[in-house]
């Protein structure tokens, strides 16, 4: 890709011509630790430790200083478990499964820029094309949940996809907004509007869409709970109902890698809505085409991407689970409702505006 | 900056080495595709044929974008694979009494379902031979997103509304079967 390869370069202020392949091995790498590396975070501060201080206990202490290396214990303690795999589990399918929905984890961070140059793709269709690759996942939760042949894992698959396809259309219309404000799909000028955007004349901090797209931020944040299927929405994986539903039959490394895959999962979800409606990796003060952010635009993305982690955490561990009609009621009667009438309100102010 | 931009600069698209690259990648996809559709229509498995029915939709979408359609290429996604064939697998476990094998999947049917098949092959492949002949591709221009808006909300409005009307009568006549009272 000759311009893009240019502007790599000359941004990069390197003398080395990267030939196309090599920028692709090291896009795979990074993409590979921009899943990982966030997902192992958001595990040791949010479910270790947040989690633990809550319920006023310390949570992990033993392994490394304040229980720092449990996590490489846990990874441990999971390649130990024997893989099991149920007699009448329809073999393949039951193997695959966990990797489709890691298939889907890994192509949602490709849409994510972290600088100005700092990206993995840079494609017109951006936003949706995160949205789309987000709806995989779904297949991979009701292949385990079918290929398990277990009753408890095929309520949890059906469950699961119920609910995500219900979520599935709060979280595209929560987007919808943000994209009519900012007039284009593509990530990284969603990104350059809310650097470059004006309040009422006054051009100091931006415009990120949080401040106008509220009731679209809490909608994309009530579907990625959803999506996550995290309590208060986690009917699929309701252990006082349907054992761990679609999980039930998963141990060892494959129950690992469905659990590396909710948690990246989470942190790609959080990363996007840091990016649609935080300003993603620009902070004020500085020029958005600045050189310098793509060097520190990660490290501002990863401090957005945990302030809003936190918050989808906070919800996970505080309030009790809905019951499966309640869900579909909230989906259906007051969430898609409320999108669609933030639609309204955000077309019409676009063209008075 | 956009992929067009990206592109606009671009010789490799046309030049022989990115068509040797796109060619053997559609073969990869193509290959891949007839395994898939092959597979679908003669596994007695129904889940599994609705599983190698994703592949196939991916291969289309792989194909579109291989044409620079990259938001038709993304809508196939989004549509047949995130929504359609869920709907598909959610049906068939719903419905479906046992696992594994069955053999539910009826041949009786097999020789009218080859005929229709072999029916709209033929007349896909007359009206696609016909209309195209040796016509190529425009290759240097793949549609952005903003083409793809403006030609629906400019060129083709009547049409795209009359779809949507269509859409919204399916949609209102789906719920008035589906209610009992």
């Amino acid at each position: 890709m000759g311009s893009v390869m240019g502007s790599m370069t000359d941004t990069l202020t390197l003398a080395v011509e990267l030939a196309w392949w090599q920028q692709t091995g090291i896009r795979a790498v990074v993409g590979l630790l921009a899943v990982l590396l966030p997902a192992g975070t958001l595990v040791y501060l949010f479910l270790f430790k947040m989690m633990s201080f809550m319920q006023s206990r310390l949570g992990p202490m033993e392994a490394g200083p304040y229980g720092s290396l449990q996590l490489l214990a846990e990874v441990g303690k999971f390649l130990q478990k024997e893989d099991i795999l149920p007699r009448k589990a329809d073999r393949v399918v039951f193997k695959a499964a966990p990797f489709v929905v890691l298939i889907s984890t890994f192509l949602l961070v490709l849409v994510i820029p972290a600088g100005p140059d700092a990206w993995f793709i840079d494609v017109d269709t951006g936003i949706f094309l995160a949205l789309a690759v987000s709806s995989i996942s779904v297949i991979g939760i009701l292949m385990a949940g079918w290929a398990s042949s277990s009753k408890y894992s095929l309520l949890g698959g059906l469950r699961a996809a119920g609910q995500l396809v219900a979520y599935e259309l709060p979280l595209v219309l929560a987007v919808m907004g943000v994209v009519i404000q900012a007039g284009t799909l593509n990530v990284q000028d969603i990104v350059m509007s809310q650097a470059n955007g004006e309040i009422f004349g006054w051009g100091g901090i931006g415009n990120p869409f949080i401040l106008t797209q509220f009731v679209g931020f809490a909608i994309f944040l009530v579907a990625v709970q959803a999506e996550l299927t995290q309590p208060p929405f986690d009917m699929p994986v309701a252990e006082s109902e349907i054992v761990t539903g679609y999980l039930t039959e998963y141990t060892g490394l494959r129950f690992l890698l469905f659990f590396i895959g909710e948690f990246a999962t989470a942190g790609i979800f959080a990363a996007l809505a840091a990016t649609l409606f935080l300003g993603g990796w620009y902070v004020p003060g500085l020029d958005p085409t600045s050189d310098l952010f793509n060097v520190i635009g990660p490290a501002i993305l990863l401090g957005k991407v945990i302030l809003v982690a936190f918050l989808i955490f906070w919800f996970r561990f505080t309030y009790p689970r809905f019951r499966e009609d309640q869900l579909q009621q909230l989906a259906w009667k007051v969430l898609i409702p409320l999108s669609l009438a933030n639609i309204v309100l955000t077309g019409v102010l676009k063209v008075v505006f | 900056m956009t992929a067009l931009a990206a592109l606009e600069g671009m010789d490799r698209l046309t030049s022989g080495e990115a068509l040797v690259a796109q060619n053997v990648a559609f073969a990869i996809m193509a290959i891949t595709m007839v395994v898939a559709a092959l597979r679908m229509v003669t596994t007695r498995n129904v889940v599994h044929a609705a599983l190698y029915l994703v592949v196939v939709l991916a291969g289309v979408a792989g194909q579109f974008l291989l044409l620079g359609a990259e938001f038709v290429g993304v809508t196939q996604v989004m549509v047949y694979i995130g929504a359609i064939v869920v709907l598909f697998l959610f049906g068939i476990m719903l419905t479906k009494g046992s696992f594994g094998e069955d053999d539910g999947v009826s041949s009786e049917k097999r020789l009218m379902a080859g005929l229709v098949g072999l029916l709209v092959f033929g007349v896909m492949a007359a009206a696609l031979v016909d209309s195209f002949e040796d016509a190529e591709v425009a290759r240097e221009a793949p549609s952005t997103t903003a083409e793809v808006s403006d030609s629906i909300f400019s060129t083709y409005i009547v049409p795209f509304e009359a779809v949507s009307v269509l859409l919204l009568a399916a949609l209102i006549g789906a719920i008035v079967v589906a209610r009992k009272d």
